[in-house]
């Protein structure tokens, strides 16, 4: 391997990770004002319109705003760790859009075969995402300790209780996607569910699909789930001594894991790039996923303005003894009636791999 | 040549990190540090293409393990003098445990037992053999009834620590969501003839 081929090797990766980083980025922008917007329709009001037709430029001069205002360190705080929570947050959070398959695509017939549109197709893709976004913990937590602020320690342990809780539950609805299609590789999970609205593994699974999305906005923080911000008795929960871009970079990564939990159930649960009627295949995949995935977020959307905040302890209750029976249960389920003659010939509709 | 660069930036970050993990005053870095060393012990399962051991590591250890390592360290009052109290007193039994494992790690090392030539140096296998699918056949026939032992035992571990962490308090307020939900106007609204 020469040096060309090395510089050019190099120049692939930096394209590769300017291709999940700027777009996700841009996503974070116009989903705080699709968010807006969206919440304003709810309760009747009319949302940002000012800064350009329509407010669309609302997102840029927020943002232009965030890099203008001045960064403070409090004098108290662990100065290392204070810098490094916002960038460990934001790490994970982009690093788990390398596995996520956007599509198949032969880059219009100049590949004879099909390629996966992910920049790493790994054959345990499901535990990679489950491995990162686990990591993103770690951000919260520091944010919470380095500050030295009774408010932020509170919200970072909140946070990172609530996060242990419902990573369980997550994980256990996957067990049974993977049951299912019978394999780790997110390409694959798509894959067995090829053929139309009724091969999608929200049928057979509906009571996961619902699990894992409510889990994923107890995930991320969002509401109704978010106790470690909530603003009425802890201010602003785990980032009250941040300010400026630092502060942003917070909500970068909370929005962007929004986008991944969304992403993530549309590839388990919803068919992934496929069509819910193969004859409308002609549409790109990629379409199809970003469609479903944006639905999704628009659901989370739809949460944070229609229902009160959780206590806490109705969240630990929910979390530990409702979703953790169900998905254990249903892992029995879908375990058993795999195995059982008669009951198998059913499910073997939904499982290729037979 | 590229694997072996990356076997020593692994290794070697693991021994520095692991090295912070002792050496750092402040515990809260020493758990940071512990992470990193995890990573990278990662890395080295990744070399060996044991790709499912690695992500399982990360994902258990660093996920789940150390997050409720930091968070017991964050509620911890760490006084630094208590720390070093005592240290003298400690310092016999702890150097004789460090020095009775390095030399059995050295005689291990050097007896030529795990000499390059002793193992079965497997050449990295095609992209399409999946440890996964390898570990999962190995793991529920050939070692079933140690993996059900092991399961067992987690089982009763997990039980003893609810049965020593439960302990009902009569003078605190539960709620119970099924009663709540049972609710009916009859219950709490009586109708009085003035």
């Amino acid at each position: 391997m020469d040096w060309l081929d090395m510089a050019l090797q190099a120049v692939i990766w930096a394209a590769e990770i300017l291709a999940i980083a700027v777009p996700v980025a841009l996503a974070v922008a116009y989903t705080t004002y699709a968010e807006r917007r969206v919440i304003g329709w709810i309760q009747v009001r009319q949302g940002c319109n000012r800064v350009g037709p329509y407010g669309l430029l609302q997102p840029l001069a927020d943002g232009l705003k965030l890099f203008l205002k001045e960064t403070i360190i409090p004098t108290k705080a662990n100065k290392f760790l204070f810098i490094a929570a916002p960038v460990m947050a934001l790490m994970p959070a982009l690093l788990a859009f390398a596995v996520v398959p956007f599509g198949e695509t032969t880059l219009f017939g100049l590949w004879e075969t099909t390629h996966v549109m992910a920049i790493a197709n790994l054959n345990v893709g499901v535990l990679y995402v489950m491995a990162i976004s686990s990591l993103s913990i770690y951000g919260i937590l520091m944010a919470g300790w380095a500050s030295n602020s009774k408010y932020a320690l509170i919200g970072a342990i909140r946070s990172t209780s609530q996060m242990i809780s419902y990573e369980i539950s997550m994980g256990f609805s996957i067990v049974c996607v993977l049951i299912l299609a019978g394999s780790l590789g997110l390409s694959d999970i798509v894959r067995a569910q090829e053929g139309g609205l009724f091969h999608w593994y929200f049928i057979p699974l509906f009571p996961m699909f619902i699990v894992f999305f409510i889990s994923g906005a107890a995930e991320t923080n969002r509401s109704p789930f978010d106790l470690p911000e909530g603003e009425a008795e802890l201010v602003a929960g785990f980032f009250v001594e941040y300010s400026g871009m630092w502060f942003a970079v917070f909500s970068l990564a909370e929005y962007a894991a929004m986008f991944l939990i969304a992403l993530m159930t549309s590839i388990l649960f919803l068919g992934g790039w496929y069509a819910p009627i193969p004859a409308l295949d002609f549409i790109p995949g990629t379409i199809w996923l970003l469609g479903k995935a944006s639905f999704l977020v628009f659901v989370f959307i739809w949460f944070r303005a229609t229902f009160p905040r959780y206590r806490y302890d109705q969240l630990m209750r929910l979390g530990w003894k409702v979703f953790l029976p169900w998905t254990l249960a249903w892992i029995a389920v879908i375990g058993i009636s795999t195995y059982t003659p008669g009951l198998s010939d059913v499910i073997a509709f939904w499982q290729p791999w037979r | 040549m590229l694997e072996s660069a990356f076997f020593w930036l692994f290794g070697g970050l693991a021994v520095a990190a692991s090295l912070g993990v002792i050496l750092s005053r402040n515990t809260m870095h020493s758990v940071m540090w512990l992470i990193l060393c995890f990573f990278n012990a990662a890395g080295l399962f990744f070399l060996l293409d044991a790709e499912f051991l690695g992500i399982i590591l990360i994902l258990i250890y660093v996920g789940a393990v150390m997050v409720l390592f930091m968070f017991v360290v964050m509620m911890l009052e760490v006084n630094e003098a208590v720390k070093r109290e005592g240290w003298l007193q400690y310092l016999p039994v702890g150097g004789m445990i460090a020095v009775i494992l390095f030399i059995e790690l050295v005689a291990a090392s050097t007896s030529g037992l795990f000499g390059s030539e002793q193992m079965a140096m497997a050449a990295h296998m095609g992209a399409d053999v999946n440890n996964t699918v390898e570990i999962g056949k190995e793991l529920y026939t050939r070692y079933l009834l140690g993996f059900e032992i092991a399961a067992i035992i987690l089982l009763v571990a997990l039980i003893g620590a609810i049965v020593l962490t439960l302990r009902e308090r009569k003078d605190a307020k539960y709620q119970n969501i099924s009663k709540q939900v049972h609710v009916r106007k009859e219950d709490r609204l009586r109708k009085v003839s003035m």
